[in-house]
């Protein structure tokens, strides 16, 4: 039996009291990959609504975050694409839903910049785009213009590991990675599903990602759900 | 996308032949993703994924694919030897610090001055530019794989774009299934023809101007 020695540990339903109408929730995950089902799972059976949801795209329509939108929870997200969820874009040209597109390098930056304590980052992409650069100062440093892109935290941040330790130090798979690092350092509280939870000490140091100061629960995972990705269709076009 | 798989290999084809041996390089979705298979089977030629990976192997087999390993257009791949994983914004760092020598990308338009339009077309199709900025305007080097002409017959090089920019002047070279282009100081310059079209032919479909470089080279089959 592991030993909770962090009171870290625990199950979906300890955390369900967290979530509440008209939250920010960052989420990990690429393209659906690395986006914590369980969690998602969660939100949804909460019933909770008019969230801002923070992270790299809207995934699928049915998987990934994507649940989340397609069930008209959210009311904003903050993302660099949409393109593979329809049902994004539909609620967006009929007004119901708010999209603030930040390029997918500046937006996992701003990220980080939150979960590190800074107040946002300076960056030369987007100076050529109005989409971009719109509502944003633009600063002169030495040579350059840089716009300034603000620092993003959420209530929650929710993070896909592959393993965690009673801490809540993390390890991640493969590419399932991507965003996950920057989010779990960047929520008021962080919540990790892990594929794993191994014992304290059984994580080499060197090899860990994300250091369990930045965790508050960790959830023993029931499993992925997004391996049909890829399978109804060979080719995005 | 309206081109054959023969005529878009030939595109992948033309543009592999522009990559060396220990390059970094990323590919965008659909044709650019056929331009590993134009390279020799020993290549030293190490693919990057903005979701935050090195080393980009072949395709899977069918019913061997990691539910944790894809590339940034969330198809399954494997990796190859030297292979890295890190997380996005190392990623990105990459690419915002020149390391990316080339990357390879579809487009919506391209203007004379190598300005590129790939991510918008407003009122219809807003899709969000996922991490098409930072490659089109940090790459070392961005290669277009384009038809000549949109769905209703309208040249996509362009004078000046009419859909929102990705980048300015930051496009080197434009492949088509007519021609090939360099994007120089003075202009776009046709420095390759497919021995199937013609100079006339380019001419009557790019609303673009150019210049036909002297040693012309006409790529065959």
């Amino acid at each position: 039996m592991l030993e909770n020695s962090f009171q870290k540990i625990c199950r979906f339903e300890d955390v369900l009291h967290l979530f509440k109408d008209n939250q920010s929730i960052l989420f990990g995950g690429f393209g659906g990959i690395g986006t914590p089902p369980g969690l998602i799972n969660l939100i949804l059976e909460s019933g909770i609504k008019n969230l801002t949801l923070i992270g790299n795209d809207t995934g699928f329509p049915d998987i990934g975050v994507g649940k989340l939108v397609t069930q008209r929870r959210a009311k904003k997200i903050i993302v660099s694409h949409i393109g593979s969820n329809p049902n994004a874009g539909q609620f967006m040209n009929n007004g119901e839903l708010e999209v603030e597109f930040s390029p997918q390098g500046t937006l996992v930056e701003r990220i980080r910049a939150g979960g590190m304590g800074l107040g946002g980052i300076l960056t030369d992409i987007g100076l050529d785009a109005d989409i971009v650069r719109e509502g944003k100062q633009t600063i002169r440093l030495g040579e350059k213009n840089y716009l300034v892109e603000p620092a993003l935290t959420a209530d929650i941040a929710i993070v896909y590991a592959e393993k965690a330790d009673p801490y809540g130090n993390l390890i991640f798979d493969k590419s399932a990675r991507n965003t996950n690092p920057l989010v779990a350092t960047a929520g008021q509280i962080t919540i990790v599903e892990a594929m794993q939870i191994v014992p304290l000490g059984a994580l080499n140091p060197e090899d860990i990602i994300v250091p369990g100061a930045f965790v508050d629960y960790i959830i023993p995972s029931k499993g992925v759900d997004w391996k049909w990705v890829w399978e109804p269709k060979s080719e995005i076009d | 996308m309206g081109l054959g798989t023969k005529v878009r290999n030939r595109l992948a084809k033309r543009a592999a032949a522009e990559i060396s041996n220990g390059m970094l390089v990323n590919l965008g979705i659909g044709i650019p993703s056929l331009v590993p298979n134009h390279l020799l089977n020993d290549h030293r030629v190490m693919f990057h994924a903005e979701n935050g990976l090195v080393g980009i192997g072949s395709s899977p087999k069918k019913g061997k694919e990691d539910p944790h390993l894809c590339n940034a257009g969330g198809l399954p791949i494997t990796i190859r030897e030297g292979a890295s994983y890190c997380d996005s914004t190392m990623a990105f760092g990459m690419i915002r610090r020149g390391r990316v020598d080339i990357t390879i990308l579809g487009a919506l338009q391209v203007s004379e001055l190598g300005d590129l339009a790939n991510w918008n077309v407003p009122g219809k199709r807003v899709p969000g530019m996922g991490g098409a900025m930072e490659l089109a305007a940090k790459a070392k080097k961005v290669i277009v794989l384009m038809e000549h002409t949109d769905k209703i017959g309208m040249s996509k090089l362009v004078k000046e774009c009419t859909l929102p920019l990705t980048a300015k002047e930051c496009v080197h070279m434009i492949i088509t299934e007519l021609g090939v282009f360099s994007v120089k100081p003075e202009g776009l310059l046709l420095t390759d023809l497919f021995e199937n079209s013609s100079i006339e032919e380019i001419r009557n479909q790019t609303e673009a101007s150019f210049t036909v470089s002297k040693n012309i080279h006409i790529l065959k089959e």
